[in-house]
């Protein structure tokens, strides 16, 4: 079991170093699509072994609204927000994935010095939610498109998913349905949102929103 | 008491009806100045009672404000800084009522009277008040009642200007008056002042850190240099009426709180008297020095208040080290010499002040250089500024006399104390050197305005102001001679003031009083006998002219044949020896052009007496703070991008920081 679950950790976070590496929107999409597949498997993993209905039930919730819904949210926002397809990053992909294996390299470290009140399943889920945390607002600040900035705060919420998943697994289901309602109703309204920005202004790209200061 | 409240009640009800009423400007106008006077004289009945009988009151009431609680006690200190208070307000008010309508279809008068009596009632409060966060609230309230009421005229740049820079001033003080109150109610968790009096600070040094707080704190209301800075500007821009109560009794209420923290403190530490002589000695020769290069009138009022704080700041420092070293007679004299110049100055600067706003009145410029000869066209406001003119320089047989005599006397005493030698030494000196440059700065002023001939067409028009404006003035100058002749009575007034200072030492205040009891009873019999010998000189002399005939004619010009007006002594040059003697503080800027050749077309003189501590101490750190916030103006990028990178830096570096 621990080696199943050890190989879905080390493909969530190949996930991560290709959404820093591609240069598609479509593509970026797709892998946080499957990193939200990959994430809600880890539950039925890490559970030692036994399965209860209601783990079963969450991943399936999970997989359903991370690995289904949002895509489809987003391509179509894709698709009707006509925008071009580029990543447009501030910061270049290769730059992107050397600064990402170093976020990786830190979070590894952190995630030894980290005081854990209880040991987790596996030494590699407390690195993963670390990284996915990171990789997460690295995508926020770097780059430019106000899709991409809802893909990163995906990516975000799936490592902060991870971390809880690293201690309790036993967390209420309220708990677990109230984030993922949370995150629903967030893209939902980033969704509209960007629809209606570009509707009015020709673009989504932030940096080009920054009139609005002071 | 509860005729106090009833008082504070008028007040604010009449100041918010006038406001209500603001469309009418002559209901406005009754409303305010109505409910003005009512208050005050509601309010000086329980102030003047608690003073003549010596007891004390209170109100208690629970306040769901957290440490606050409506706790208002009346006690001789603050019943004698309530009678100025209430007096000289309830004067500025009549006199406000005529002075103000001339603006009735320009500005909202109901606003300005609002803001005025908002401004009574805080400053009643604000010396009732025993609870840290009601005297707090009660300050805020002073200060931003009186900010409103500066900026009164805010159409004018300057008016602005003076504006922003006292409510800069007043906040910044009231920021270390913050941390005097965190720190003295650290130790009872309870704000009420009564609690804060047995609270013992542990050490001395935390008492001496809360005094020096106080020292700024109130200080910078006060207008000790170099907290001064904001005086010159708001006072002359406030008008008339609001500059003599701001000057006379608002500033007072700074050294009405670092009294009261001193009773706080318990007993004091030497250098603690040490450090109010030496603001003292600097505010009063630095303020009437800079009064000296001063062109504008009010401007030049205002930095008289600075040097009269400065005196009052002589006298308590002498009283205060006199109470750390155990020298009962300097620190009942030095003490009462300070309260007594408090009164006196109210009385004799809200006259100037008013005054001021008579000639400002009648000939609507304030630049001294534009008036002249105004005597023979204002006399009734003449004499009275005259009468101000000399209480200020502390001459007698007016009242300004008393108090510097009461100070005067402190010194003396502790000249023959090897331990106090020097302040004594210091305090004598510089009382001397102040009261000198006092007497030709008032020389000048009442020289340049009111005598010789007009210098322009604003001045040679004026008129004497009626009686809604020249009975306030007759009632103050009254007020300073009435103080001047009552004086033994007035120390035996000061005693229970004194006793809330020094504590009940029934024996030694006796002993101390009663020093200055023969001498002040000759001042008062030589006052008499000279005022005797005037009246008697004015009856001659009148006898002599009667039936001759009066004529008027040129001054004698030297044989030159055309003598004009613009020929006289100017303010800076009758000032400009005294001027270049101190040069090393003033700093006068001269520009113009001098003339050359044998036949000199043009030639200009233009000298500017800027505040040194303005431009050389608060400018440079004001810009500094400037230039740093521009700087940091940077971080504000405007992309969303760039502030999730300070937020995730942030995060990071503190993660990094946890797990070093």
């Amino acid at each position: 079991m621990a080696l199943w679950l050890d190989t879905l950790v080390v493909l969530i976070i190949l996930t991560n170093l290709k959404l820093l590496g591609s240069s598609r929107l479509r593509a970026c999409i797709q892998v946080v699509a499957f990193q939200g597949i990959l994430l809600s498997l880890v539950p039925m993993l890490a559970g030692a072994g036994h399965l209860t209905p209601r783990i079963v039930a969450l991943a399936l919730l999970t997989m359903t609204v991370k690995g289904v819904i949002f895509p489809w949210l987003l391509l179509r926002v894709l698709r009707t927000a006509n925008v071009h397809r580029e990543m447009e990053p501030f910061v270049s992909y290769t730059t992107s994935i050397l600064v990402g294996v170093g976020l990786l390299a830190a979070s590894v470290w952190m995630g030894r010095q980290l005081p854990l009140p209880v040991p987790s399943q596996s030494p590699l889920v407390v690195p993963l939610a670390l990284f996915n945390t990171m990789v997460g607002l690295f995508v926020l600040v770097s780059r430019r498109k106000a899709l991409t900035q809802v893909l990163g705060y995906l990516v975000m919420e799936n490592g902060i998913y991870a971390f809880g998943l690293a201690f309790a697994l036993e967390e209420p289901l309220l708990v677990e349905l109230g984030t993922l309602l949370d995150v629903f109703m967030a893209v939902f309204i980033m969704g509209i949102m960007i629809f209606h920005i570009n509707r009015e202004l020709d673009h989504i790209d932030t940096d080009r929103l920054s009139v609005l200061k002071d | 008491m509860h005729l106090i409240l009833v008082a504070v009640v008028v007040l604010l009800c009449s100041g918010l009806f006038a406001l209500l009423w603001g469309g009418k400007p002559s209901r406005a106008n009754f409303l305010g100045v109505g409910g003005a006077l009512l208050g005050c004289l509601i309010g000086i009945v329980p102030a003047a009672m608690i003073l003549w009988t010596g007891q004390t009151e209170a109100i208690h009431w629970a306040w769901p404000v957290p440490y606050g609680s409506f706790f208002l006690y009346l006690d001789a200190l603050s019943a004698f800084f309530l009678l100025p208070i209430l007096g000289l307000s309830a004067v500025a008010a009549l006199y406000g009522s005529r002075y103000l309508f001339s603006y009735r279809d320009r500005k909202n008068l109901g606003a300005a009277w609002f803001f005025f009596n908002l401004l009574v009632a805080s400053m009643a409060l604000v010396v009732l008040a025993r609870n840290g966060v009601l005297f707090l609230l009660c300050w805020e309230a002073m200060s931003l009642a009186s900010f409103f009421l500066v900026t009164f005229e805010n159409e004018r740049e300057g008016v602005r200007q003076a504006g922003w820079t006292y409510l800069v001033a007043t906040h910044l003080g009231t920021a270390f008056l913050f941390i005097l109150f965190i720190l003295l109610s650290r130790g009872t968790g309870s704000m009420d002042f009564d609690g804060l009096t047995r609270a013992s600070l542990p050490g001395t040094t935390a008492a001496s850190l809360a005094f020096a707080l106080a020292v700024i704190g109130f200080g910078t209301k006060a207008g000790f240099v170099p907290f001064h800075v904001w005086l010159p500007e708001a006072h002359p821009a406030a008008p008339s009426h609001v500059s003599a109560v701001m000057s006379g009794v608002m500033i007072k209420t700074g050294i009405y709180g670092l009294l009261r923290t001193l009773t706080f403190l318990g007993p004091p530490e030497p250098w603690w008297g040490w450090l109010l002589i030496g603001l003292g000695l600097v505010s009063g020769v630095m303020g009437v020095l800079f009064a000296l290069a001063q062109h504008d009138l009010k401007r030049l009022l205002a930095y008289h208040s600075v040097e009269n704080i400065g005196i009052i700041g002589l006298g308590l420092g002498l009283g205060v080290l006199g109470m750390a070293l155990d020298q009962p007679v300097m620190a009942v004299l030095g003490l009462g010499g300070g309260l007594l110049h408090v009164l006196n100055h109210a009385m004799f600067k809200g006259l100037l002040f008013l005054g001021a706003g008579a000639v400002l009145h009648a000939s609507h410029t304030r630049e001294i250089d534009r008036l002249g000869g105004l005597i023979k066209r204002m006399p009734w406001t003449a004499a009275m500024f005259l009468a101000g003119s000399v209480a200020i320089c502390g001459l007698p047989p007016l009242n300004g006399f008393v108090s510097e005599f009461l100070i005067y006397v402190a010194a003396f005493k502790g000249l023959w104390s090897s331990s106090t030698t020097l302040a004594a030494v210091a305090a004598i000196g510089g009382l001397g050197v102040i009261g000198g440059l006092a007497v030709a700065c008032f020389t000048k002023a009442f020289g340049v305005v009111f005598q010789g001939e007009p210098r322009s067409a604003q001045a040679a028009q004026a008129r004497e102001v009626d009686w809604g404006l020249r009975i306030p003035m007759i009632l103050l100058a009254s007020a300073c001679l009435a103080i001047a002749f009552l004086a033994p009575q007035m120390i035996q007034l000061l005693r229970p003031v004194l006793e809330v200072m020094t504590g009940p030492s029934g024996e030694g205040l006796q002993n101390a009083i009663s020093v200055v009891m023969y001498p002040l009873r000759s001042v008062v019999l030589l006052s008499a006998l000279f005022l005797l010998v005037l009246a008697l000189l004015a009856w001659g002399r009148r006898r002599l002219l009667a039936g001759r005939p009066v004529v008027e004619g040129v001054t004698w010009d030297c044989g030159y044949a055309r003598p004009g007006a613009r020929m006289q002594y100017s303010a800076s040059s009758f000032a400009q020896p005294l001027t270049r003697m101190f040069n090393v503080i003033l700093r006068i800027r001269r520009q113009g052009q001098e003339p050359h050749g044998f036949f000199p077309q043009r030639a200009s003189l233009r000298t500017h007496g800027d505040d040194v501590f303005r431009d050389g101490f608060y400018a440079p750190i004001f810009q500094g703070i400037e230039w740093f916030m521009l700087r940091a103006h940077n971080l504000q990028q405007g992309r969303v991008q760039i502030y999730l990178l300070y937020v995730a830096v942030t995060v990071l570096v503190l993660l990094l920081w946890n797990l070093r």
